[in-house]
């Protein structure tokens, strides 16, 4: 029951799948709207899990007193805050003639997305830049033909990216510029290495898939 | 932090809200000053990196800073060209004939913005000042709102003001669906299964601008703007490979470049690729916008991560040979 | 002060907040960090209850009588299960179902694009690429196809990279160090914009010293 049902389940959902492909029509195009459907449903329902999940862990932490509850009380607050707005916009939203929607601006979900979501998730990435930067310096280092291969390839991308390129090589002809090198680079040799990369990638997603489908492989179930 | 830095960055700030002029600009003669300075700080840090004295990372951090705000205050012209990828996107869209139907995927969030917002109002734009009709959704949660943002930009120009638009008639919003390439898989047999209304809540046999859509076979061109999973890949390998649909793409520079291989087998039609996409994108389609003005800071930041690169391996040499003279 | 003028020193604040991190880690830097972890939990458990819970389940159910979604309903449902230590097994069934059928639309759309149309393509444009007349062109082809054989090459493990093997292997390492120098500066291109992002909502929205 905890084993043979969900190798059961995988076999027969990855199968539907696999057959939908070769015979788009009757059953199995059916089977393919159904269970379209029911991945999107399940898999709000698995955001869900993880907001809920992350939810227990910070009550928990805050009913143990960790030496961190504030701060887990602060990510409750935050996200009951964003919950509450989006939730009371939605419902007022379907009692209004013309409906509108949760997210249309002069909402109070619209708000917090513009002015607290958005410059943290954003200002979160940003700052990556510094420390690609601080690597640049310290760790790209042209010690070997491949790492003067990767060097070389940044340099051409990096310079022929921008307006500075073609500036600094502008007495050049045209087809020898730096944006020329960085377009043929990135057509060429980059797409060759990439699609190598793919190809084997593509490889290896299907046996993993063959695998999983006929339960030779069973870690997600684990746990 | 000692106490006294926190009272600097107070009194910095302060003198800035209120005594620094606003808008502040600097003149040519000023920016080529202070380009020369820059240049000379990173001379400096050569010097000190070649007698083996490597600067610490929050000066990197500083450079960097300075790099991508100062160009914000100066006045240098840069022209740019556009790329082969740009200008087959832009041909593809220049192609479609008044009263196509385009759907838009848009498929990214707020920290991808400053590269796909960008493109996104250009293409708002044009779509509506071609008379394309324009389907928008998105894979990812945060597309719709984004894509909001960038209708409200293209109507509040006085040409597109004009036309008179009307939602659920010129252009309508689906909103966001979950489900990943599932969505996209479902949408191939119908749209209406994954988004039976849209975001206001109306029917999607109620909206005029859906009649007759009822898959990808209805549709003209899909413009995906992706930052990642679910994207642009997905769009590939579902709605061209298997449904035949004619896809364009506007991608951030960390995904550019895998999608190449499509682009090079035709299974992609034209690709903006990150900034550089962004503002020759904007220039294709003549719709200037955020991304021109980032062509300067995009510019020194580059030359400043390509400096230190070069400082760090002109450290490497000398300490190579040093150490070779010492060996003789 | 109006919600706008509130919004943008709130932003201003929010992401200063993030950036002092690059000095060090501090308590600053936590509370914007644990704003940003709870408000994304709940900016995606509330669309996700809206956009496909709300529209997909709740109205194709009650409004339009589609009772065979009441199916991912009750595996949703039990996916939530996991959330109570006893019971949490159940949650294997839907889990089951989300990892058997994206390993079935994966395993075909991987192999159908990015293994055979990739051959395919490299095979293809390489011999009309010949009959083109386009000299540029063809070189280019000609790199790809070396560049994708040699590549596949170095990825085969089964057979010690020595001899003629090992060399066109090393080839191989040429072409994906090219195209991670190639990703390389894509991705400077790009953490840098959004960097340029923030900064510029500090200078102009915030400071104001930019029109």
């Amino acid at each position: 029951m905890k084993r043979e049902i969900p190798l059961i389940i995988t076999f027969v959902a990855g199968v539907a799948f696999v057959l939908q492909y070769f015979i788009p029509h009757y059953p199995f195009n059916r089977f393919n709207d159904i269970f379209s459907d029911w991945f999107a449903i399940v898999g709000a329902f698995a955001i869900w899990l993880g907001a809920l999940s992350l939810i227990k862990l910070c009550l928990l932490n805050i009913s143990k007193k960790s030496h961190d509850w504030p701060i887990s009380l602060l990510m409750i607050i935050s996200f009951l805050s964003i919950v509450i707005a989006g939730a009371i916009d939605g419902f007022h939203g379907l009692n209004t003639v013309p409906t509108t929607s949760f997210r249309d601006p002069g909402t109070n979900f619209d708000w917090l997305y513009q002015n607290i979501y958005t410059p943290l998730s954003s200002t979160m990435f940003a700052i990556l830049a510094f420390f690609v930067a601080s690597a640049s310096y310290r760790a790209f280092r042209a010690r070997n033909t491949a790492a003067t291969l990767l060097l070389l390839s940044a340099f051409f991308v990096m310079i022929g990216r921008v307006p500075l390129g073609d500036y600094l090589s502008g007495w050049l002809p045209e087809r020898m510029q730096f944006s020329q090198w960085a377009n043929w680079l990135m057509a060429f040799p980059n797409t060759a290495g990439q699609r190598a990369v793919m190809i084997g990638i593509a490889l290896g997603t299907v046996s993993t898939s063959l695998r999983i489908i006929l339960g030779i492989e069973r870690s997600h179930l684990e746990g | 932090m000692k106490k006294y830095q926190y009272w600097l960055i107070l009194v910095a700030l302060i003198i800035i809200l209120v005594i620094v002029p606003k808008p502040l600009e600097i003149s040519p003669t000023a920016s080529v000053i202070v380009t020369i300075l820059l240049g000379l700080a990173l001379i400096w840090v050569l010097v000190l990196t070649i007698r083996g004295h490597l600067i610490g990372r929050r000066v990197v951090f500083l450079f960097i800073g300075a790099s991508l705000a100062l160009p914000f205050f100066m006045n240098f012209e840069m022209p740019f060209k556009i790329s082969p990828e740009v200008k087959t996107l832009y041909d593809a869209l220049a192609k479609l004939p008044p009263g196509s139907k385009v759907l838009a995927a848009f498929d990214y969030d707020p920290p991808s913005a400053p590269e796909l917002q960008p493109q996104a109002d250009a293409f708002m734009a044009y779509a509506f000042k071609h008379d394309l009709k324009v389907i928008i959704m998105g894979l990812w949660p945060q597309g719709p709102q984004q894509a909001d943002m960038a209708v409200a930009k293209a109507l509040r120009q006085p040409e597109i003001r004009a036309k008179n638009l009307r939602y659920g008639v010129d252009y309508v919003n689906l909103g966001f669906q979950s489900g990943n390439e599932f969505v996209i898989q479902r949408m191939g047999t119908s749209f209406s299964g994954m988004f039976p209304r849209d975001i206001y809540n109306t029917d999607y046999n109620k909206i005029p601008i859906l009649n007759g859509v009822e898959n990808f076979s209805n549709i003209d061109f899909v413009f995906n703007l992706s930052s990642g999973y679910p994207g642009t890949v997905e769009w590939v390998q579902i709605a061209v490979d298997r449904y035949g649909v004619k896809l364009g793409a506007g991608n951030t520079a960390v995904q550019a470049p895998s999608v190449y291989p499509y682009l090079s087998s035709r299974r992609l039609t034209g690709l903006a690729g990150g900034m550089s996409g962004a503002w020759q994108f904007e220039l294709a389609t003549q719709e200037p916008g955020k991304a021109s003005t980032y062509v300067l800071p995009q510019t020194f930041s580059h030359t400043v991560v390509i400096a230190f690169i070069i400082i760090g391996n002109a450290a490497l040499i000398v300490g190579y040979r040093r150490s070779k003279r010492g060996e003789a | 002060m109006d919600g706008a003028v509130i919004g943008i020193w709130l932003a201003a604040l929010l992401t200063l907040g993030i950036m002092s991190f690059v000095y060090r880690d501090n308590l600053y830097y936590k509370i914007c960090e644990a704003i940003f972890i709870g408000i994304s939990a709940g900016y995606w458990f509330i669309t996700f209850f809206w956009d496909s819970l709300y529209r997909i389940a709740w109205i194709g159910i009650v409004h339009e009588g589609r009772y065979v979604l009441l199916g991912g309903v009750i595996l949703g449902a039990m996916m939530l299960m996991r959330l109570f230590g006893k019971i949490g097994w159940i949650a294997r069934w839907p889990l089951a179902f989300i990892v058997g059928a994206t390993a079935g639309l994966k395993m075909m759309v991987y192999f159908t694009t990015n293994a055979m149309a990739q051959i395919h393509d490299t095979v293809y444009d390489t011999v009309t690429a010949f009959s083109g007349g386009d000299l540029y062109n063809l070189i280019g082809r000609l790199v790809i196809l070396l560049g994708t054989v040699t590549g596949l090459i170095y990825f085969y493990f089964s057979k010690e990279h020595k001899g003629i093997f090992g060399g066109v292997a090393k080839v191989g390492t040429w072409f994906l160090m090219i195209t991670f120098g190639a990703s390389f500066g894509y991705t400077v291109m790009s953490r840098m914009s959004l960097l340029l992002g923030r900064i510029e909502f500090l200078l102009t929205d915030w400071l104001k010293l930019v029109k």
